[in-house]
């Protein structure tokens, strides 16, 4: 059991824990992830590890309520603990000493870009932080990520904050408005990614992203997260999560993402129901009186 | 000598012998089947199929046990079960003394019982076998680890400690094994596991209807009874490391980390949405218990016509437990024929009872799928059989120009895996050869690093538990005697 010592609820979906989990701490790299169990009839999730403090022995995840999982991890509150969290897995990002790097993170993405920025920073590498969300409301860690960057740029879909479009958008602005860029390093959802790897393909541009597909064990052993990288199989768990933007095939990723969508939305429609039958009603709809 | 044990064979007058030694005489009978789930009715649960011995089939089968002085049969044995005697005891209904004579030797009984490959072990060497089937040993052996657990008489007793610690990386075969041994003699043991349960491949891998997973986890808990400490949750190689053991205080280190990496076959279509390493499918199905779904939480996709590639037990686990999750046509595709196929007899025929098609002599070439990225089906080449190879086996040839698609929505390969690099890439000193397995400097498995010995899988690349556990016991033996010689 891995005790919550403080949650803070970044977004209405949005959450942060701080868990203890001293031997990971220890050995937590920037990039890398935790696998992590709330149940004990429950899946095994992957979580990109978005801070963590070797001297207080603790680990910082983030997590966006999206499936039943994630959900019941969501709802977990400090003083309680996570059942299981293995970690650190896959490889850490690998950290240049020659910036300007320019790092994009979309959605809970910024979670996982902030280690990377904070040992950047601590490198004296100059870090340019590009974050964004589709709404102002949605936009995370702005204040810790300014902490880390020499400079931070902000998009909105709806142009509620910052630049009106998508990271990648804003991206290619400042590429064509002559920005010095020695490296980018892109986290967020696979279509944000893509659509940086498409932005900086043309400027042959150094450019990371970091995969999420699905994963079981995440030591290597089930190869549910392979993908093709540069026309080679690989396993994110094992050989990234991060790899070369612009030799990672996001199509079939994305693809592979979505293999258990239908369950996915079988298990949240039972939970959901299961939820509303204990609140008092019969999920009918009809407001459980009688 | 041997014939003078069948001048004995019962039917035979037996002389003036005495009464007492008339009693130990074999009977001659055929040797017991073993009850089982009928397969129709088996192939839609995911219960025990073999339903083991009663008192009086397992009295009845050890009767027929030769005696002989000099067991052929324990030679057979990877971890040296003293089996005429327990035998013997079993014929005597006095099935704690058996119990305790294996136990002596083999820390898993009921585990072995179930899933060793007795046929090219033990009972290969049964001279019953010269005329007849051998003895059902291994049938005898999960008799009495199941009598013992039922009346509660296995319980282990711990052993003060003699203030040495030991650090085992793996909870399956080898390294329980590993552990009970040095449990028993009064190490401190630890063991570190890197998913959230104990048991390694016993499991994730082999399948409820094979081994339930209650007889592991009594296992294990009998294990902790004993005294060894179990660290789930914890990879050895990145949460922590060996040498970082050591400087914990850990006087020795054994690696049982297992077989590691599924391999897949580098065809067209390997990652379309419905194929499955067999490792995946197996995990998904045994340790996340994905056949509940949606009660446990963990899906698993099966097509109506599921292709498993690989002939091995691990791919009659997949087959099978394919069928029970609901598969209509449920299919084995192998280069080579049926003579040439590694798995236990035992599993084939359970897997041809079930009604598991066999396309032997039959090659993948790649696996085609819809637009959507959905596997329909794998174009496969017929294959003929050459000169034998180094493996011994006749080598399959592909029969130019015989082509052909067979029509499936999930494909799982079952083709063996390489070890884990996590352990060796982040210990200095130790050594592996080509394909990945930790080298050994002797028969105990002693590595190449000093005071870290490997046994089972990460050795040997993809092999058997009562294998893994053998290797276990030598490495607690030869852990024992070099601890002891530095006090």
């Amino acid at each position: 059991m891995f005790k919550i010592l403080s949650k803070r609820e970044l977004t209405p979906v949005t959450k942060l824990f701080v868990v203890e989990a001293p031997l990971v701490a220890r050995k937590a790299r920037p990039g890398q992830f935790v696998i992590v169990r709330v149940a004990e009839n429950g899946e095994r999730i992957p979580l990109t590890i978005a801070d963590f403090d070797a001297g207080a022995g603790t680990v910082t995840i983030v997590v966006q309520e999206v499936g039943k999982t994630s959900r019941l991890l969501g709802a977990l509150k400090a003083g309680e603990a996570i059942l299981d969290l293995v970690g650190p897995l896959g490889r850490p990002c690998p950290l240049t000493d020659k910036g300007p790097v320019v790092l994009v993170g979309g959605g809970f993405g910024v979670a996982p870009i902030y280690p990377i920025a904070k040992a950047l920073k601590a490198k004296g590498v100059k870090v340019v932080s590009i974050i964004g969300a589709r709404t102002k409301d949605l936009l995370i860690l702005e204040e810790e990520m300014a902490q880390v960057s020499d400079e931070v740029l902000v998009a909105t879909d709806d142009g509620s904050k910052g630049f009106k479009g998508f990271n990648a958008d804003l991206l290619k602005r400042e590429i064509e408005a002559g920005r010095e860029i020695e490296e980018v390093i892109a986290i967020g959802p696979m279509p944000m990614m893509r659509a940086v790897a498409q932005v900086t393909e043309p400027h042959k541009l150094r450019t990371l992203v970091s995969v999420d597909p699905i994963m079981v064990d995440g030591t290597g052993m089930c190869g549910a997260c392979r993908l093709t990288v540069g026309g080679r199989v690989r396993f994110a768990c094992v050989d990234g999560p991060i790899f070369d933007a612009h030799e990672v095939d996001f199509t079939e990723t994305i693809r592979r993402g979505k293999m258990y969508a239908a369950e996915q939305k079988l298990a949240l429609e039972k939970m959901e129901s299961e939820q509303r039958a204990r609140a008092g009603g019969c999920g009918c709809g009809h407001g459980g009186g009688r | 000598m041997r014939s003078r044990r069948w001048a004995l064979m019962p039917g035979e007058p037996s002389g003036n012998a005495e009464p007492k030694a008339a009693k130990r005489l074999p009977v001659k009978r055929p040797r017991a089947p073993m009850p089982s789930q009928e397969p129709q009715v088996r192939t839609h649960n995911f219960n025990e199929v073999a339903l083991g011995y009663t008192e009086e089939l397992a009295v009845g089968e050890a009767e027929r046990c030769l005696g002989c002085k000099e067991a052929a049969c324990r030679q057979g044995c990877p971890v040296d079960v003293h089996i005429p005697d327990f035998v013997s005891k079993v014929r005597d209904r006095d099935f704690r003394a058996a119990y305790e004579i294996i136990k002596a030797t083999n820390s898993l009984p009921a585990v072995c019982g179930r899933v060793c490959p007795q046929e090219t072990q033990c009972e290969s060497k049964c001279l019953l076998g010269k005329k007849q089937e051998p003895l059902a040993i291994g049938r005898l052996e999960r008799f009495v680890a199941d009598w013992a657990m039922a009346q509660g008489v296995d319980k282990p007793t711990r052993v003060e400690s003699n203030g040495k610690r030991v650090a085992i990386v793996g909870s399956g075969p080898a390294g329980l094994t590993c552990a009970g041994d040095l449990a028993k003699k009064g190490y401190e043991v630890t063991i570190f596991e890197a998913l959230h349960a104990a048991g390694g491949v016993l499991i994730y891998g082999i399948p409820e209807f094979r081994l339930p997973k209650r007889i592991v986890q009594h296992e294990i808990r009998n294990l902790e009874a004993a005294g060894v400490e179990i660290r789930t949750d914890v990879v050895v190689g990145r949460t922590i490391t060996v040498d970082e053991l050591f400087d914990q205080g850990y006087h020795a280190v054994f690696l049982g980390t297992g077989a590691g990496l599924p391999m897949f076959m580098g065809i067209p279509g390997e990652t379309l949405n419905g194929v499955y390493s067999a490792n995946e499918f197996l995990t998904r199905t045994n340790l996340m218990k994905a056949y509940l779904f949606p009660e446990w939480d963990t899906p698993i996709k099966v097509g109506r016509r599921v292709a498993v590639v690989g002939s091995g037990n691990v791919a009659m686990d997949s087959v099978r437990s394919a069928l029970r999750l609901g598969a209509r046509e449920a299919m084995i595709v192998y280069r080579r024929s049926e003579a040439e196929m590694p798995a236990r007899k035992e599993e084939l025929e359970h897997a041809k009872e079930e009604g598991v098609i066999f396309h032997t002599l039959t090659n993948p070439v790649r696996i085609l799928g819809n637009e959507e990225g959905w596997v329909t089906g794998m174009e496969c080449i017929r294959m003929e059989l050459g000169e034998p190879d180094a493996s011994g086996r006749r080598r399959p040839i592909p029969i130019q120009g015989s082509e052909f698609v067979l029509e499936c929505d999930t494909v799982i390969m079952a083709l063996g895996t390489t070890p884990n690099p996590l352990v060796s890439q982040t210990t200095k000193g130790l050594e592996v050869d080509k394909h990945g397995c930790l080298v050994t400097r002797d028969e105990s498995g002693l590595t190449t690093r000093e005071l870290v010995w490997a046994g089972g899988d990460a050795v040997t690349g993809a092999a058997t538990v009562i294998l893994a556990m053998g290797a276990g016991k030598k490495a607690a033996a030869a852990i024992d005697k070099t601890l002891r010689g530095s006090t």
